[in-house]
């Protein structure tokens, strides 16, 4: 087990294409950090870097304290699980397992403790004897973890590993991989575009945007302080609402104006903090579960908001309306018992402690 | 009442009479089936009528053969296999068959090892002019033997194999090496790079790689290559012919059409009968490998 660092790590491709543009990361021991991003944000790349299936342009990578941009992928002592789970199709489980084993020259016994060990954390010793072909997607992703764990290694390296599977099983295996995690505890680097897995899993989460970290930090984080508009956008679902908007001086307090005579105080403890944005371009950001029907107006911090439902989602548990405030789309969730009715106008809460004010110009949150 | 329980029954038997006649899903796939036998009885037919023919005239004797009131295509009777015994005993054929055979080991085994390594590097391996190279050797493909045997003889006469059972060796893996290369780049291709991350990772090296993963996985498109390297060489006739004129060096091939065709006299008993004891190997190596050459030429196809 080792502490994973990335400095100023850069990948550029055959030509010109700059995959990773100088990113800096610290995995300490024992952490899983994910690295979630849209397609093409360099996450993938980034992990091929640290397992030296890609040479790094520029920069460093270290692993366990030494450093390995010239140390071919056998010899770092890691352990990779792909999307395609990538076992040898013309052997056994327990083979497949023993490979890395035997090509380092692990005594018979030896190879056979430690497959019997992965396959009981992973519930797959009734397959040993069998070949790839005549597993589920499910059970074979389990092999390529079992794979992964005979080998010890320093760190584990995921590459979106759930992305084959159906969403039932997807949840399953999510639960299996954090279970892993809390049986051998190695340092874990896990890829996906999935922002659920990413919040689930993580102990930090890693976003990533064209080849530069957006923003570092536990799931909570993220979603409670994005420091982006991209971050702020892309963690969460429904995605945050992003309303066009200017600050003004209303009765003796800072006023967020959205438009359509629709005007929001500040909170308190932010005039100081926004004050100084006054004239510049913004954009009011606030989450669907942060617009509510309007049961609990009398707290504090929540302000009204009447508008003319669009569209209705029933959810069971919640619903989804859907309106619009000065043209830009916005989602609200509210209790299906709020009698939400499309066409209708509905009082909807918008609880300003939880809102979030982004520079337009520059997409950083204030 | 009993005239609307009358019409509500009958409705339904109204819209499901059809309004033109249709062929069920069973009798269409039933005339496609006997169509399908039909063509192929006849192409099994065709092709079978040279080798039955074949054994017909090898269980004759030269009389039979000859005599205008016999009819070509029955069994005689009784049937002879004295032609077939004659061939050990009182011709060069032992001596054909073995050198048929060295030569077609040894061309296997040299096509196959140079193509295998050749397709793993050209498939896996980013090198400069590596796709140049694969489009070349596809080309290489592509030229016919009867262009090459000209300026081949200077070369072997340069090598000093002329009239020796070795040019076969030498010249036999200039055809089958581009075809196996051109099939086994498709296999290799078929098969996921991830494979090879995960063995590189595993701790394999290229040749671990190769002889581990690779070879296994790629089994059917191998079968398929030696499979035509053996057909290129057991069947080779042009390039013996044109190099090698001493009867012991000979291969079956250019040994049969050259000692038992005597001036304009052709010993068609004998003819016949070493013609269908040289197809017997062909024949033997396709009944057990026919399905992975399928394979391997399909995957070849597709991916290459």
């Amino acid at each position: 087990m080792a502490e994973v660092s990335l400095r100023k790590v850069v990948k550029l491709f055959d030509g010109g294409v700059q995959a990773v543009r100088g990113i800096d990361l610290d995995i300490a021991d024992h952490e899983f950090v994910v690295l979630v991003g849209p397609s093409g944000c360099g996450k993938s790349t980034t992990l091929r870097m640290i397992a030296g299936l890609e040479e790094v342009s520029d920069g460093e990578i270290w692993i366990g304290g030494e450093m390995v941009n010239d140390i071919p992928p056998k010899d770092r002592d890691i352990a990779m699980v792909f999307q395609n789970y990538a076992l040898y199709p013309h052997m056994t489980v327990f083979e497949n397992m023993a490979f890395g084993l035997k090509l380092r020259h692990f005594p018979k016994d030896e190879i056979k403790r430690r497959v019997d060990r992965a396959a009981a954390i992973l519930s797959i010793g009734e397959l040993l004897e069998r070949k790839p072909k005549a597993l589920s997607g499910g059970q074979r992703q389990r092999v390529a973890m079992g794979r992964a764990i005979v080998r010890d290694p320093k760190v584990f390296l995921f590459d979106e590993p759930l992305s084959n599977l159906d969403a039932k099983l997807r949840v399953q295996m999510r639960t299996e991989i954090k279970k892993v995690h809390q049986a051998v505890k190695t340092t874990t680097i896990y890829v996906t575009h999935d922002q659920v897995e990413a919040m689930t899993l993580a102990d930090r989460v890693v976003v990533m945007n064209h080849g530069v970290i957006e923003q570092v930090g536990p799931p909570n984080e993220l979603y409670h302080h994005p420091a982006t508009i991209f971050v702020a956008g892309f963690i969460g679902s429904p995605a945050m609402n992003f309303i066009p908007a200017r600050l003004s001086n209303g009765a003796g307090a800072l006023r967020i104006e959205l438009g359509q005579g629709l005007s929001l105080p500040v909170p308190a403890d932010r005039t100081a903090r926004y004050a100084p944005h006054r004239n510049k371009k913004l954009l009011f950001g606030i989450r669907p579960e942060h617009l509510t029907e309007t049961t609990r107006t009398d707290k504090q911090n929540l302000a009204p908001i009447t508008v003319e439902l669009d569209v209705i989602e029933p959810m069971g548990m919640e619903t989804l309306v859907h309106f619009r405030i000065e043209g830009t789309p916005v989602c609200a969730r509210v209790d299906p018992a709020a009698g939400a009715q499309a066409g209708q106008p509905m009082t909807l809460a918008a609880h300003m402690d939880q809102m979030h004010l982004i520079d337009a110009d520059t997409g950083k949150v204030l | 009442m009993n005239t609307t329980v009358a019409a509500a029954v009958s409705e339904p038997v109204s819209r499901a009479a059809p309004s033109r006649w249709r062929p069920s899903l069973s009798r269409s796939r039933k005339w496609a089936l006997w169509g399908a036998y039909a063509g192929l009885i006849l192409f099994a037919v065709f092709f079978l009528i040279p080798p039955y023919y074949m054994l017909v005239t090898s269980l004759k004797t030269s009389q039979q053969i000859a005599a205008i009131e016999g009819n070509p295509w029955a069994l005689p009777w009784p049937p002879t296999v004295s032609n077939w015994l004659a061939l050990f005993t009182d011709t060069q054929f032992p001596i054909f068959f073995r050198n048929s055979v060295i030569a077609t080991i040894c061309t296997v085994a040299i096509s196959m090892a140079i193509s295998i390594l050749a397709a793993f590097s050209l498939s896996r391996m980013r090198f400069w002019g590596s796709a140049t190279l694969a489009t070349g050797v596809f080309l290489c493909y592509l030229i016919p033997e009867t262009l090459l045997f000209i300026p081949l003889f200077q070369v072997v006469g340069f090598l000093g194999l002329m009239d020796s059972m070795w040019v076969m060796v030498l010249v036999f893996p200039t055809l089958s090496v581009p075809f196996c290369t051109w099939i086994m780049i498709g296999y290799f291709q078929s098969i996921p790079k991830e494979l090879d991350e995960a063995a590189l990772i595993d701790g394999a090296s290229r040749l671990q790689l190769l002889l581990k993963i690779f070879i296994p996985v790629a089994m059917p498109g191998i079968i398929a290559a030696t499979i035509f390297a053996f057909t290129v060489s057991w069947a080779g006739f042009l390039y013996p012919l044109a190099y090698i004129f001493s009867f012991d060096q000979m291969p079956l091939t250019v040994g049969i059409a050259s000692t038992m065709i005597k001036a304009d006299v052709f010993q068609w008993h004998m003819i016949m009968s070493a013609a269908l004891l040289a197809a017997l190997p062909p024949l033997v190596v396709y009944a057990f490998l026919m399905d992975y050459y399928i394979a391997g030429l399909t995957a070849g196809a597709t991916k290459g």
